[in-house]
């Protein structure tokens, strides 16, 4: 396998959507290639990051208009 | 009268009848998911408020056409999914890429630089300033990438949900994920290389 044909398979083996006959050979070419290790770490962790991150606080100015304009809907019933 | 339920189903069973605490109790639990999926997706907190408010007032409006086969909020973040690419298409004329446009090209997969990155890079930062590397990366994207990446990666939408959602095919998803994570990978490189 070649360094661009990791690239292009790199996602749906990151997310172990690959075949299983494609793993090892990808697999095969990562125990061989530096460059391409380094990449699929690097871009596994990208995603852990985000997946793992919780979200920012909600500013309270914003929320507080949110549950007046809430209140106001609320307010008319359903 | 306190809302006791904890419990999801009944919360909205409630709000269903009219219990105003009750869908008060669900946009408390959700808002501020809701507020870094609007903010991800638009890249400006404005469009993020606006599409903050649609969002909870339209699930209110629409809760009889909830039909419980998915979990709320899943039906929530479709909506204001929804709200989010009415506000990006209203965009469409201005500067930004339209999120209907094919940005394919053969530089965009190939790494332009490769350095390795400490086994736990985000401990190096507390949790603001964290937050507000990530989700400047993010805000860098364009709207093509940028939509993509927050419905697979930060909401974990399906690759089938996400297609639906932004009336692209499976292979196009497929391909704009790669390169949004690669282009994150690549712009977060000087924030956690190691050394």
């Amino acid at each position: 396998m070649l360094c661009t044909e990791v690239m292009r398979q790199l996602s749906e083996y990151l997310d172990g959507e690959l075949d299983a006959a494609l793993v090892q050979e990808l697999e095969r070419h990562l125990s061989d290639c530096q460059d391409c290790r380094v990449v699929v770490d690097t871009t596994r962790k990208t995603i852990e990051i985000y997946c793992n991150t919780e979200p920012a606080p909600l500013p309270p100015e914003i929320r507080t208009r949110l549950h007046e304009a809430l209140a106001r809907r609320l307010a008319k019933g359903r | 009268m306190p809302v006791h339920a904890e419990n999801e189903a009944t919360l909205v069973a409630e709000a269903r009848e009219g219990k105003a605490e009750a869908f008060t109790e669900l946009v408390n639990r959700y808002e501020r998911n809701i507020y870094r999926l609007a903010l991800n997706l638009t890249g400006n907190r404005e469009d993020a408020e606006d599409v903050l408010q649609e969002a909870f007032l339209k699930a209110y409006s629409h809760l009889d056409q909830f039909q419980g086969n998915s979990r709320f909020y899943t039906w929530l973040v479709r909506i204001a999914v929804n709200e989010g690419l009415m506000k990006l298409r209203k965009r469409r004329s201005d500067k930004s890429t339209s999120l209907d446009e094919l940005v394919e090209t053969e530089d965009d997969a190939v790494p332009r630089e490769v350095v390795a990155w400490e086994d736990t890079p985000e401990q190096r930062y507390a949790k603001t300033e964290l937050q507000s590397i990530l989700s400047g990366a993010v805000e860098s994207l364009e709207p093509t990438f940028r939509t993509v990446f927050v419905l697979r990666d930060i909401e974990h939408l399906s690759t089938q949900e996400t297609a639906e959602l932004l009336s692209l095919s499976i292979p196009a998803v497929k391909s704009r994920l790669l390169r949004a994570r690669l282009k994150l990978r690549q712009r977060l490189n000087k924030y956690f290389t190691r050394g």
